[in-house]
């Protein structure tokens, strides 16, 4: 991280906010911060200056583990061919109800 | 699917999908957002001063109120680009050397003085008026975490123009001197906001690869001519006069005829040598090197007091959750 004599870079944090109950954590930005207390509170200022979030997570980038999208295709291609998994698969007579 | 990495960029962009940031891109699309973003973002960390030196001479409690929310919204726009600009895998701190160093540049608005408290008004009314129109079609822009963060700043310019507009019109209910004070700022800030969209069409060799790219959708005399139309409006209801002589109505093309900036001064400007370029840098660069201390302590301590060991004890099951802040609200 800091090397000595040096001026001290922080690291980065994501800032992950709910908007509102009811409503999942939802990915905003980043910012730079010292430790995840101050990370919490600039996300604050920063993310939430209009009551924009009633909840913030703040995670270290570098400890984020993401899937490439280079990888894209092999990656998600193991859901590409369950069709049956949807509803729609199976036909049932229109004059069945509430189906 | 054999689609080349090129072709999939080129279809995204077809298509008017965003590309995110670990995407394959071209190299020139890579660099254009990396120097379009960071000048962005250095152009509101320097957009802080010609108001913020207004905050302590602010003629009431609620103009100071006003002014600093405004100001500290300047930063987070900074804030937000900056971020966007990480995304290309660039530095934030190299960002700001290049500021400071003037390796890379900023709008050429944010060089000229403010004199008196009507320029907050009309930087408020007519360059933020300015940075609306150029900013709204950028919500659209085909790199995904800038035009999220134009959406995020969109929605905050709206209060910026607003206030201007309103401390204007309060200031031309008020005396013949503020009334002067209004037209003198108006007239002193009309020809740099229209610098603000950039050279004419003909001299702007990069606009056509920006809108190949989907990074611009519009030209710079586009979005000038909708910033002249939007304007004059604003200025009759607010009763002072644009200094542009050719300035008027053209029925047949159903917009404004109006003059063009000196393009020259212009060009002087963005070179370093308009009114406050030296004193814009020399501020930010202080304030850079008076923080470092500050930086350092923060990291220092933190070195001193982790919050979580490299390894958790076992006695100590990790619920694969953020762990609740004190006075952060409930995770």
């Amino acid at each position: 991280m800091s090397t000595p004599g040096q001026d001290a870079n922080w690291p980065l944090y994501e800032v992950f906010v709910r908007g509102k109950r009811g409503l999942n954590h939802v990915h905003v930005g980043s910012l730079h911060a010292a430790d995840p207390d101050m990370a919490l509170h600039h996300a604050r200022d920063l993310y939430t200056r209009r009551n924009e979030g009633v909840g913030i997570w703040v995670v270290r980038a570098d400890e984020i583990t993401a899937s490439s999208p280079d990888e894209r295709d092999p990656f998600f291609a193991p859901s590409g061919d369950k069709v049956y998994r949807h509803p729609t698969f199976y036909a049932i007579p229109d004059d069945v109800p509430h189906i | 699917m054999t689609a080349t990495v090129e072709e999939q960029f080129d279809q995204v962009v077809a298509h008017d999908r965003r590309i995110e940031p670990r995407d394959w891109m071209p190299e020139g699309y890579r660099k254009t957002m990396v120097r379009q973003i960071s000048q962005h973002a250095h152009s509101e960390i320097i957009g802080m001063q010609p108001e913020g030196v207004w905050i302590s001479s602010a003629p009431s409690l609620r103009r100071k109120a006003i002014l600093l929310a405004k100001v500290q919204d300047e930063a987070g726009h900074g804030l937000y680009l900056y971020s966007a600009a990480e995304t290309l895998g660039v530095d934030r701190s190299d960002l700001t050397n290049r500021l400071i160093t003037g390796t890379q540049k900023y709008s050429s608005i944010f060089n000229y003085p403010t004199l008196t408290f009507a320029d907050v008004g009309v930087i408020g009314w007519l360059v933020d008026g300015a940075a609306i129109c150029n900013q709204v079609p950028l919500c659209r822009s085909s790199y995904g975490p800038y035009a999220r963060a134009m959406v995020r700043i969109c929605k905050e310019e709206s209060f910026h123009q607003r206030q201007g507009y309103e401390l204007l019109l309060t200031m031309m209910r008020g005396s013949q001197s503020q009334r002067e004070m209004v037209q003198d700022a108006t007239a002193r800030w009309w020809w740099p906001s229209l610098m603000m969209f950039g050279p004419p069409d003909a001299d702007s060799p990069n606009t056509a690869q920006s809108m190949r790219w989907r990074i611009k959708r519009h030209t710079n005399d586009e979005l000038r001519q909708r910033f002249v139309d939007m304007t004059v409006p604003q200025a009759d209801a607010l009763g002072v006069t644009l200094p542009d002589p050719a300035l008027r109505w053209n029925e047949s093309r159903g917009a404004h005829d109006f003059g063009q900036p000196d393009w020259e001064e212009f060009k002087r400007v963005v070179g370093g040598d308009g009114p406050c370029n030296a004193d814009r840098i020399a501020h930010r660069r202080a304030a850079q090197e008076n923080g470092a201390w500050v930086r350092e302590a923060a990291m220092a301590h933190a070195a001193k007091h982790p919050r979580f060991a490299p390894f958790s004890a076992p006695d100590q099951p990790d619920s694969g959750r953020p762990k609740v802040q004190s006075g952060g609200g409930s995770a």
